[in-house]
């Protein structure tokens, strides 16, 4: 083998590395999807940013959402109201399991709706068994609600004041804002699905494919960390309708319940509708011996 | 000097009457006014307000029956063995409804009725427990009387077909 031949040989072994890396590069950016800016691909911790650049984001969406879904698209930043730790409170003994707060939620905060994404479920339980989990039901199908012999226990995310999914989090996609909540930057999230493991509330859910929301019932009044649509492989979970509490509304299942069983308002004001049950109703949590402190309170 | 007194009643004339325009509010145990909205009171039947439209030329009839040609459609399941139509309706003035010690209010005010029995109910519905409230946490709210949602005639709840239950999450993937 001549000299020549050799610096040829490892000219082409050089061309191809090369050439795999440039290809590899582009793969990976191709593989993205195709609506997946530079911009976007980049995007850094949204929490970590100064305003200037939250904003630019926030413009990049509104361009985006609003050319996706043919209609005007806001999505909001806004930082927590000072003096605010939102606490809410259901009624066990006046829920009557109608789930019409389970298909608001999905309407409000634009859920997937195949495959389907339910921030809200409605457990039944037996009255003889008082909460147990174990022996509830979530898909009961029944002619009439409510049963006789049965009561209702929604459980979504219970905003913990001690959350462990934000815990496990890998990447510090998920936190708890100053105002009690407990947000995902969809865009940071990289779907490893830790925090659904560390969650014993079952309140977060997995976008397995891209979000199917029809264009006619997509909400465009959405929030960065709230109801603006989300990815393909990203977590996803209930916010108290952050883009609406922020502005002083009451979330939508509050809105929505047609017996008044949920209670939504300020922990931090004395005069709170929500603090008048924690001081004179009698008030659970879910799964209290976990300390996780949530910030939902059933009562009755 | 005339003059004086005589603005200083009128000043006072003009404060009560804006006094008495203020619409009742309803207070909270904290005696915090809050900004509550009543919201639209609950539809009559149609046709069937001002009950005085027919009721004013009828003789009024004080003796306790059940009613046979006209508001048969009502059925009262509302501690029916020992209360009729005029423990609540007044017998005289047929658009208000009455008080236990007689006094005369307005449809708009049931809830005043409704508390002579259910006091502790009335309790927290005055403090946003009990009852709905809609529209802002920290400021304007709009509650509802009793009768949005309970038929006076006829209280408990009706039950009603639930929506539907979730997908199996099995769903495509068997």
């Amino acid at each position: 083998m001549s000299n020549n031949k050799i610096k040829e040989k490892k000219e082409s072994r050089r061309t191809f590395l090369k050439k795999t890396a440039l290809a590899s590069t582009f793969a990976t950016l191709a593989a993205c999807g195709s609506d997946t800016s530079w911009d976007e691909f980049f995007q850094k911790n949204f929490k970590t940013l100064e305003n200037d650049d939250k904003n630019k984001i926030i413009e990049r969406l509104e361009k985006k959402y609003t050319e996706k879904y043919g209609k005007k698209f806001t999505v909001s930043g806004k930082d927590p109201i000072d003096d605010t730790l939102f606490g809410y409170g259901l009624d066990i003994s006046r829920c009557i399991g109608c789930r019409k707060c389970v298909y608001a939620c999905v309407e409000e905060n634009n859920q997937s709706r195949d495959p389907q994404i339910h921030w809200i479920t409605v457990l039944e339980m037996a009255k003889d068994k008082g909460v147990d989990l174990f022996h509830s039901n979530s898909d009961y199908d029944r002619e009439l609600v409510p049963d006789d012999d049965h009561f209702y226990f929604p459980v979504a995310c219970q905003q913990c004041e001690n959350p462990p999914c934000t815990k496990v989090c890998p990447v510090e996609a998920t936190w708890k804002e100053k105002d009690g909540i407990v947000v995902v930057d969809y865009n940071w999230c990289i779907g490893c699905r830790l925090c659904m493991a560390a969650c014993p509330y079952g309140a977060r859910h997995f976008n397995w494919s891209e979000p199917d929301i029809p264009k006619d019932e997509v909400n465009p009044e959405t929030h960065y960390y709230g109801n603006r649509p989300r990815y393909k492989g990203v977590v996803e979970k209930c916010t108290f309708c952050v883009q609406r509490v922020r502005e002083g509304l009451y979330p939508s299942c509050v809105e929505i319940c047609p017996v008044g069983a949920r209670k939504f308002g300020n922990l931090l004001d004395p005069d709170s509708e929500i603090r008048y049950i924690l001081k004179h109703k009698r008030v659970l949590v879910l799964k209290e011996e976990l300390n996780t402190q949530p910030k939902f309170y059933y009562f009755y | 000097m005339v003059t004086t007194q005589k603005n200083i009643f009128i000043f006072f004339m003009v404060l009560i009457s804006a006094l008495l325009l203020i619409p009742d509010t309803i207070y909270g145990d904290n005696g915090k006014k809050e900004a509550l909205i009543q919201a639209p009171p609950p539809p009559f039947s149609e046709d069937i307000f001002p009950c005085t439209e027919c009721h004013s030329e009828m003789e009024p009839n004080p003796e306790r029956r059940v009613l046979e040609d006209m508001h048969d459609d009502i059925i009262l399941k509302h501690d029916e063995k020992n209360r009729w139509c005029l423990d609540c309706h007044d017998l005289k003035n047929r658009d208000k409804l009455h008080l236990a010690n007689g006094k005369l209010i307005d449809f708009t005010e049931s809830y005043k009725l409704c508390g002579q029995c259910h006091g502790p109910k009335l309790r927290e519905w005055k403090n946003g427990v009990h009852g709905k409230r809609t529209g802002y946490w920290n400021g304007k709210k709009k509650y509802l009387l009793c009768a949005h949602c309970h038929n006076p005639h006829s209280p408990k709840f009706k039950k009603m077909k639930p929506d539907p239950a979730p997908d199996d999450p099995m769903k495509g993937r068997k």
